[in-house]
């Protein structure tokens, strides 16, 4: 490991929605290649984290980095519209909901991104969707509908869309909680598959076995803070802080 | 008493036939204009900076508190008097336009803020700019929701531009009376001027549903 720059790096970052503070000062690094999950209560602060990375939420203290570049720099509104347009093409993001585009078939989903904002033309976009379905396994679904779509078919297209853009990192915003659980393993084979291809993943997650499998790290978040981090190994098995133990404890013996 | 006898229309066929095309020419042109520029209001009025938006709002207001009529006179009467000839058609398009367009954009200002913020922020996460997200992913959904409501706007515009006959264009109405004040047979005019009507606007929905069943597909 010569280069020791964070992919990800967050310092001392702090949200609040009116009283209410969210996020109470926050330190999070990703290394190069490392999957980082973030487990915590609803409420916790850990889907604002991930939103604040890639700007969906403005914090209002604090910095976020990408891969030596300042995400939130102040800038004039234009210039910061370009800038953060740029910065958001280099992560990837999952929804809880999926949110592809209706009106697009799987195709266009994943093409739009790499012809409009890359200026890609139609034909090698089209490549570049087969390429991303073929990894999700949907590659038979190119020219479908998303409403013809079962819930893990729509995540595999977000995913596939997210990865067109050829992203240094992946964000995941509890992307199997709004689905079936017989639909959830195939998504998760997916990220696993990612991983192991060596992604650079932050995934906010309800999942305590799947996070123990896949991330490098664990980050407990509760009230807006991060309350225990960790190897999976110790954090699962001997959590230090009270608090961790009884969030595990109901978890994973409900 | 006159009975009714059909017998009389076929010679005016050219006649009418010039008015029916000023109607299908008008209405087209200014459904097409209405939609877009519907658009652009929507999106002024709900994303513009405060000097574009605010102007734009007064105008929505104005627009929707004057009779139709009153604004074509306005257009076509009214501004020579400041140096601005419009011809009669083009005044008519304006007109027409304008006035279905602030219908068009109170809709579809409601089918816009409809489409879930999920959309927009799973497009500016890809990198979309706020433009560009509105334009490639927002109004396109907003046009599929908003086309049963807007397809009846396009039909009532049709039937409403017989009113540019007020502005002595030769439309399928005004044709009907230009034959009737030849003939003196208002009753078979008129009911074939309807009929014309009617086959127009047939025509228009079947169109409309085409396009709303297309659309349905991709839902």
């Amino acid at each position: 490991m010569t280069d020791v720059r964070p992919m990800i790096d967050v310092r001392g970052a702090r949200k609040s929605y009116g009283a209410l503070e969210v996020l109470k000062g926050i330190d999070l690094s990703v290394q190069r290649g490392q999957i980082v999950a973030v487990i915590g209560p609803s409420g916790s602060g850990k889907s604002t984290l991930l939103r604040s990375i890639n700007h969906l939420e403005t914090l209002n203290a604090g910095e976020v980095w990408l891969d030596g570049v300042k995400v939130n720099q102040k800038l004039g509104r234009a210039a910061f519209e370009r800038h953060i347009n740029q910065v958001r093409q280099q992560m990837g993001m999952v929804f809880q909901h999926f949110n592809l585009f209706p009106h697009l078939s799987v195709s266009d989903n994943i093409t739009i991104g790499p012809i409009k904002l890359r200026g890609m033309d139609k034909a090698k976009a089209r490549e570049l969707a087969l390429v991303m379905l073929d990894k999700v396994g949907l590659a038979e679904k190119i020219d479908a509908y998303p409403a013809r779509l079962s819930g893990g078919q729509k995540q595999r297209v977000a995913i596939a869309r997210a990865l067109a853009m050829q992203p240094k990192v992946m964000l995941f915003d509890e992307a199997t909680s709004a689905l079936d659980p017989e639909l959830v393993d195939e998504v998760n084979l997916v990220m696993k598959q990612l991983a192991r291809e060596h992604m650079t993943m932050v995934i906010v997650t309800h999942e305590m076995r799947f996070a123990a499998e896949v991330a490098d790290r664990v980050l407990f978040m509760a009230d807006g803070t991060v309350v225990e981090e960790g190897a999976p190994d110790e954090l699962f098995r001997c959590p230090k802080q009270e608090r961790t133990r009884l969030f595990l404890r109901k978890f994973l013996n409900p | 008493m006159q009975g009714l006898d059909f017998s009389v229309v076929p010679p005016y066929w050219a006649l009418l036939g010039e008015g029916l095309w000023w109607t299908v020419l008008i209405s087209s042109v200014s459904s097409l204009v209405s939609v877009v520029a519907g658009v652009g209001f929507a999106l002024l009025v709900l994303y513009g900076v405060p000097v574009a938006q605010y102007p734009v709002r007064f105008f929505m207001w104005l627009f929707m508190g004057t009779p139709l009529l009153l604004q074509l006179f306005l257009i076509y009467f009214g501004l020579v008097q400041i140096g601005i000839d419009i011809p009669a058609v083009g005044a008519g398009i304006i007109g027409l336009s304008l006035h279905f367009a602030v219908y068009n954009a109170d809709i579809l200002r409601a089918g816009i803020v409809a489409v879930d913020t999920g959309q927009t922020e799973a497009a500016r996460s890809l990198g979309f700019g706020r433009w560009q997200t509105l334009f490639n992913i927002v109004v396109p959904q907003a046009l599929r929701s908003t086309l049963p409501a807007l397809g009846s706007m396009m039909v009532a515009l049709l039937k409403e531009s017989s009113i540019v006959s007020m502005i002595g264009i030769t439309e399928l109405v005004h044709s009907a009376q230009l034959a009737i004040s030849e003939t003196y047979r208002p009753f078979e005019f008129y009911l074939t001027v309807a009929a014309l009507y009617y086959i127009v606007n047939l025509i228009l929905e079947a169109g409309l549903h085409g396009i709303e069943r297309k659309v349905g597909l991709s839902r």
